[in-house]
């Protein structure tokens, strides 16, 4: 059945859903907000995976929900209180819960002892006496839908589409003749039924109509209407339930199936089933207490026939207005001969006129294949590129900025930008799908370690292209693991400290200047520099009689064959050092830094573009060769005076901007454009601002103008290149460099490249 | 004639199971996430019956009954919940506030249709 497994495609996706919202609530109610909302949720997520779970018989997965669900049950209506100890408990649980689904999926297993010690675990606090497997009920429902699955529906036996009631109980004549012509008929299949609804049954939109048309269904009926109760016009009560029937029903079904009819209206109407014939009287007897001394048949039906008892013949729609009287509503199903939505239609107002129409889920979300949109993306790509060739072809003409011309292609670039901008946003989603899988990581770190974490989490809606969120996984996993493994104290070392023994960790996104960071921030004991250092030195990454500041230290982890651990441990060696984080970061045009203070914990920052396709750039020139800045860094761009110039060292020089002194770097120089710089009053000045916040003086030759350029990717094409983002097709169809700006800052900072880099010039 | 179906799930499974039951019975399907949802969906498409959950987040199966129950347009639409187990404190909750039967999940298809054709002219 293909569509039941496309079913179970959607169910998987929404397990994943709601297990996220359910560790979001006990992450949420761990933090104290334990009000009525949040529980709910965390009870329905449960809830609806059982729900699901039971209707593809995934029985373990039924069977662990059910005592997870059952004690979520008891703490949302208050049964139990909601403590720090039970939502520990609760989110180990929801762990299980998540492997159980995996499992169910296909994908790895359930520790089945684990899982039933969790159980087990579940149940005492519910029942402290922890009687074995109350879950028993669940599997009986799972079969019964497996069962019965398979089962097609054909639209043909159910009876629905004849048209309307669909009333094929057409014998209503009563006539006491009947008896004698039923003679033939078992004694023992013959039943009486008579049904006095209450204004109840109409008021829960059931109808005694259905509840005919359902008896005949088990075999051919006689019924008769009793409405010597019903009152004159004037005093008639349209909500109020005024008649009786009494039914005659021959079926070799029991009394049970019978009694199986009234079941949603159980309570809701007298009912009494009896075998065999009754006479009318006496039904009519009990039912009204009419205190009928048990006559004849013959005579009974006369009393009953009093005027304002109606025997009716064949009368189905006679029937109605009688039945009508009784209903509550504008009526929907009682008038039998009408269609349901033709009685319907005058009494709907043309109210609430054109509410949304909310359309089917299925039909809000499209689904497309990601190489479309990614083929779509480069195809804008090219046309801005295009557009960018147009308008410099156009402006080489000499064509007037006025011109009809110019203007249309003014035009034409506010377009390719709004283009460029939502084909963009499809593909942009909130890093929350990321940052949904580190609570658990954070709890399995801390378990693993012995540590306390607690886990803060900030900014999940911030967007990013999917390209980029894909890959960001892991380099939060990595960074997580190591501010808890390596980062914060144990409990004891925390509590000598003076500190809270539950260590904090913040994971945090933001948008900075068109890139998104990524902050990581522990609490922990800061990373011990002199240890740092000393490892460094042994193990000869660098030169024992090297100054380096604080910062530069603490850098030092990224380093390829460094690792502080003094053991391995089982969390963080994996045989993945920082350095492979760095460099995973680094191809993605990012950049990941550590900022550490003793005693106060450190903070990991990693900034990466938020999309791999576009950026803002400044085209500047510089020895001759076009370079890109982007423009997210750059501040201002000025023209230095001579007075504003100082030298700073043999052969360094500052500007003073303002009231501060920014280091003054001539870009060619820096990426060995050229061995000297020329006088930086003949250039300019372009003041950018680095990632950390550091301010730069960066001198070019020339400005050309600000254009977005389509990034292309220089580690793919290439080779990683120091103090190069990327690479760009200007309008001329000529090749441009994309500078990173921080890069070049701190090749500045650390002086000539290191000899075992490469030559940086052969990116050209 | 082609009769019109309201779901009111918030689990995208159920509701989905449901269309699959529902569609291949010959209905058409309308369906809402939650129980504010299915009062917006009601007034748009008029069902002839409704098929509802009890948990769901805003309005819940029973508000949302009684919801319908209030408005002199929609209260005598026939309303099926859906019931997990067949927890009878539940079931006479949703019956006092005014549902016209039940249906207990998980379901078969055949059940589902039978106990629409129960309570739906």
């Amino acid at each position: 059945m293909d569509e039941l497994e496309a079913i179970k495609v959607t169910f998987f996706q929404e397990c994943e859903e709601l297990l996220a919202d359910l560790e979001g609530g006990l992450l949420a109610m761990q933090d104290g907000n334990d009000d009525g909302d949040t529980v709910n949720a965390v009870f329905r997520a449960v809830h609806s995976i059982k729900g699901g779970a039971g209707a593809f018989g995934l029985e373990p997965l039924v069977r662990f929900a059910h005592v997870f669900e059952t004690l979520l049950d008891a703490l949302r209506s208050n049964e139990i209180p909601s403590t720090p100890d039970l939502t520990a408990v609760l989110l180990r649980a929801s762990d299980v819960l998540a492997d159980h689904v995996s499992a169910a999926r296909g994908l790895g297993t359930v520790d089945m002892a684990a899982s039933a010690a969790m159980a087990a675990e579940l149940k005492i606090w519910t029942d402290p006496n922890a009687a074995p497997a109350p879950a028993a009920a669940a599997p009986v429902e799972t079969s019964q839908y497996v069962d019965a699955a398979p089962i097609v529906i054909g639209a043909d036996d159910d009876g629905m589409d004849d048209d309307d009631l669909g009333f094929d109980f057409q014998p209503m004549t009563i006539s006491l003749d009947a008896q004698a012509e039923d003679a033939a008929v078992l004694e023992d299949n013959v039943w009486t039924v008579s049904i006095r609804p209450k204004s109840d049954l109409y008021r829960k939109a059931n109808e005694t109509a259905l509840l005919l048309r359902e008896l005949s269904r088990l075999g051919p009926v006689q019924a008769t209407l009793d409405d010597s109760a019903l009152p004159a016009l004037e005093f008639l009560d349209p909500e109020a339930a005024y008649v009786t029937w009494s039914v005659r029903l021959e079926t070799e079904q029991g009394e049970e199936a019978i009694r199986e009819v009234f079941e949603f209206v159980d309570g809701d109407c007298d009912l009494e089933i009896t075998r065999g014939e009754a006479p009318v009287a006496d039904v009519l007897a009990s039912l009204l207490n009419v205190a009928a001394p048990a006559p004849e048949p013959e005579t009974a039906f006369e009393t009953a026939s009093a005027p304002e008892t109606a025997l009716i013949e064949a009368p189905v729609e006679a029937l109605a207005p009688v039945v009508e009287a009784a209903a509550p509503a504008p009526v929907t199903a009682p008038a039998p001969a009408a269609p349901p939505v033709a009685a319907n239609a005058p009494a709907a107002p043309a109210a609430k006129p054109a509410q949304i129409d909310v359309p089917g889920p299925g039909q809000s979300v499209i689904r497309v294949d990601p190489e479309r949109i990614d083929h779509l993306i480069d195809l804008v790509g090219e046309l801005v590129i295009n557009q960018a060739m147009l308008a410099q072809r156009v402006g080489e003409y000499g064509i007037a900025p006025s011109s009809n011309l110019a203007m249309g292609l003014d035009e034409l670039e506010q377009l390719t930008r709004q283009i460029q901008d939502s084909v963009m946003a499809i593909r942009a989603q909130p890093v929350k799908s990321v940052f949904q899988r580190m609570p658990r990581l954070v709890r399995e770190v801390a378990n693993m370690t012995g540590k306390q974490a607690r886990l803060v989490m900030d900014g999940e809606n911030t967007e990013v292209d999917k390209t980029v969120i894909e890959r960001l996984a892991d380099p939060i996993t990595h960074m997580l693991r190591n501010a808890i493994d390596h980062g914060l104290e144990s409990p004891e070392e925390r509590k000598a400290a003076g500190k809270n023994p539950e260590g904090v960790v913040r994971l945090a996104a933001l948008h900075r200047s068109g890139r998104i960071v990524i902050e990581v921030q522990d609490d922990g004991k800061g990373i011990n520099r002199e240890r740092v250092l000393s490892i460094a030195v042994k193990k000869g990454l660098i030169s024992p009689d090297l100054t380096l500041t604080d910062e530069e230290i603490d850098n030092l982890i990224f380093l390829p064959g460094f690792s502080t651990a003094d053991k391995i441990s089982d969390v963080s060696g994996r045989g993945v050092g920082m350095d492979v984080v760095k460099r995973s970061v680094q191809a993605l045009g990012g950049r990941i830094s550590i900022t550490s203070r003793p005693g106060l914990g450190s903070t990991f920052t990693l900034s990466l573009p938020l999309t791999l396709a576009v950026l803002d750039g400044m085209v500047v020139d510089v020895a001759g060769e076009t370079l890109v800045i982007p423009l997210a860094c750059i501040v201002e761009s000025l023209r230095p005076k001579a007075e504003e110039i100082r030298p700073l060292g043999p052969t360094g020089s500052v500007l003073a901007v303002r009231d501060s002194f920014v280091p003054l770097i001539d870009v060619g120089l820096t990426l060995n454009y050229r061995t000297t710089s020329p006088p930086a009053t003949d250039g300019v000045v372009l003041l950018v601002e680095g990632e950390d916040g550091s301010r730069a003086a960066l001198v070019a030759d020339a400005i050309h103008g600000q254009r977005q350029v389509v990034i292309k990717s220089l580690e793919q094409n290439y080779q990683q290149v120091e103090g190069v983002a990327a690479a760009t097709i200007l309008g001329d169809g000529r090749v441009a460099l994309i500078l990173d700006v921080d890069a070049v800052i701190n090749l500045r900072r650390r002086g000539p490249p290191l000899p075992s880099d490469p030559t940086l010039i052969a990116a050209e | 004639m082609t009769r019109t179906v309201l779901t009111v799930d918030d689990s995208r499974t159920m509701r989905d199971m449901l269309r699959m039951a529902l569609s291949g019975a010959g209905f058409n399907v309308v369906e809402a996430v939650d129980g504010e949802h299915g009062l917006e969906v009601l007034s748009a498409h008029r069902p002839d019956v409704i098929i509802t959950d009890i948990n769901m987040p805003k309005l819940d199966g029973f508000g949302f009954i009684e919801a319908v129950r209030i408005d002199d347009d929609y209260r005598a639409i026939p309303i099926l919940v859906l019931t997990t187990e067949s927890d009878p404190s539940k079931k006479q909750r949703a019956r006092e506030a005014g549902a016209t039967g039940w249906i207990v999940k998980p379901f078969n298809p055949e059940k589902l249709v039978e106990a629409i054709r129960r309570v739906a002219a």
